[in-house]
């Protein structure tokens, strides 16, 4: 996905479940409405733990992918 | 003994079902304790008004490293039962090698310590109730209680959360 402009990023490397969705919650609320949180991880568990984290707080998982262990994604605040 | 003050739940004329996820936690072991958190972490991040209610050996989770009891078991009791940071795995603890082992692993695998994970749960603002009953029988005083779970309350005021939440936990 092109570069989207990302109001914070955020260095989720090395931090194993529940770490990640927890900072992701902490972070979200420190960027506006429709601000856009980039992370990185490596915790493969990210793969299925962001987007359900994003379907049930109802925030937009606008991109996700994984090159070899390093895991990118990005979420927009919603509400 | 110190006088108790009633805790007044602020959940009174809610609709039946709420956003809320309740964790009841009677175990005292390393895993389950780190389960228990794990869980509670994930609902307060996913948006839920999480509770945990601690319960018998669960105590040890929300307690200080204190001195407890009165009688000679109660005193018994407190040179077993120690804080969150001493607690042993629910199998191979083999006399506290086990929770050793755990630890370096846990370590080396960049996992969250149970300490950390707790202040991570009170950081995401999980409720934290404790057990009149086992508070009673053990021997503890709210006081022995870290300062964020001092609320101490009984099974109808546990039924209530439940009632209203999504899920309810027994660990």
């Amino acid at each position: 996905m092109e570069a989207v402009r990302a109001d914070l990023t955020l260095d989720l490397k090395g931090l194993l479940c529940p770490i990640p969705v927890v900072k992701m919650a902490q972070a979200i609320k420190t960027v506006p409405l429709a601000g856009i949180i980039e992370a990185t991880a490596t915790d493969p568990g990210v793969m299925a733990d962001i987007p359900a984290w994003c379907r049930t707080t109802g925030h937009k998982l606008l991109s996700m992918e994984r090159r070899e262990k390093m895991i990118t994604f990005v979420v927009q605040r919603v509400k | 003994m110190a006088v108790l003050t009633a805790p007044v739940l602020e959940t009174a004329g809610e609709p039946t079902t709420a956003n809320k996820a309740t964790l009841v936690v009677l175990s005292g072991d390393m895993d389950k304790i780190f389960a228990a958190f794990t869980i509670a972490t994930g609902a307060a991040a996913s948006g839920m008004e999480t509770t945990m209610f601690f319960t018998f050996w669960g105590l040890q989770a929300i307690r200080k490293q204190v001195r407890t009891g009165r009688s000679l078991f109660g005193r018994m009791l407190s040179f077993f039962l120690k804080d969150i940071d001493t607690l042993g795995p629910s199998k191979l603890n083999m006399g506290g090698m086990g929770r050793w082992m755990f630890k370096k692993m846990m370590k080396a695998h960049n996992v969250a310590t149970l300490p950390e994970l707790r202040r991570m749960a009170i950081d995401l603002g999980v409720r934290m109730l404790a057990c009149q009953t086992s508070l009673e029988v053990m021997e503890f005083s709210r006081e022995d209680l870290i300062d964020e779970a001092q609320e101490v309350v009984g099974v109808a005021a546990l039924m209530e959360l439940a009632t209203q939440s999504k899920f309810t936990m027994f660990i």
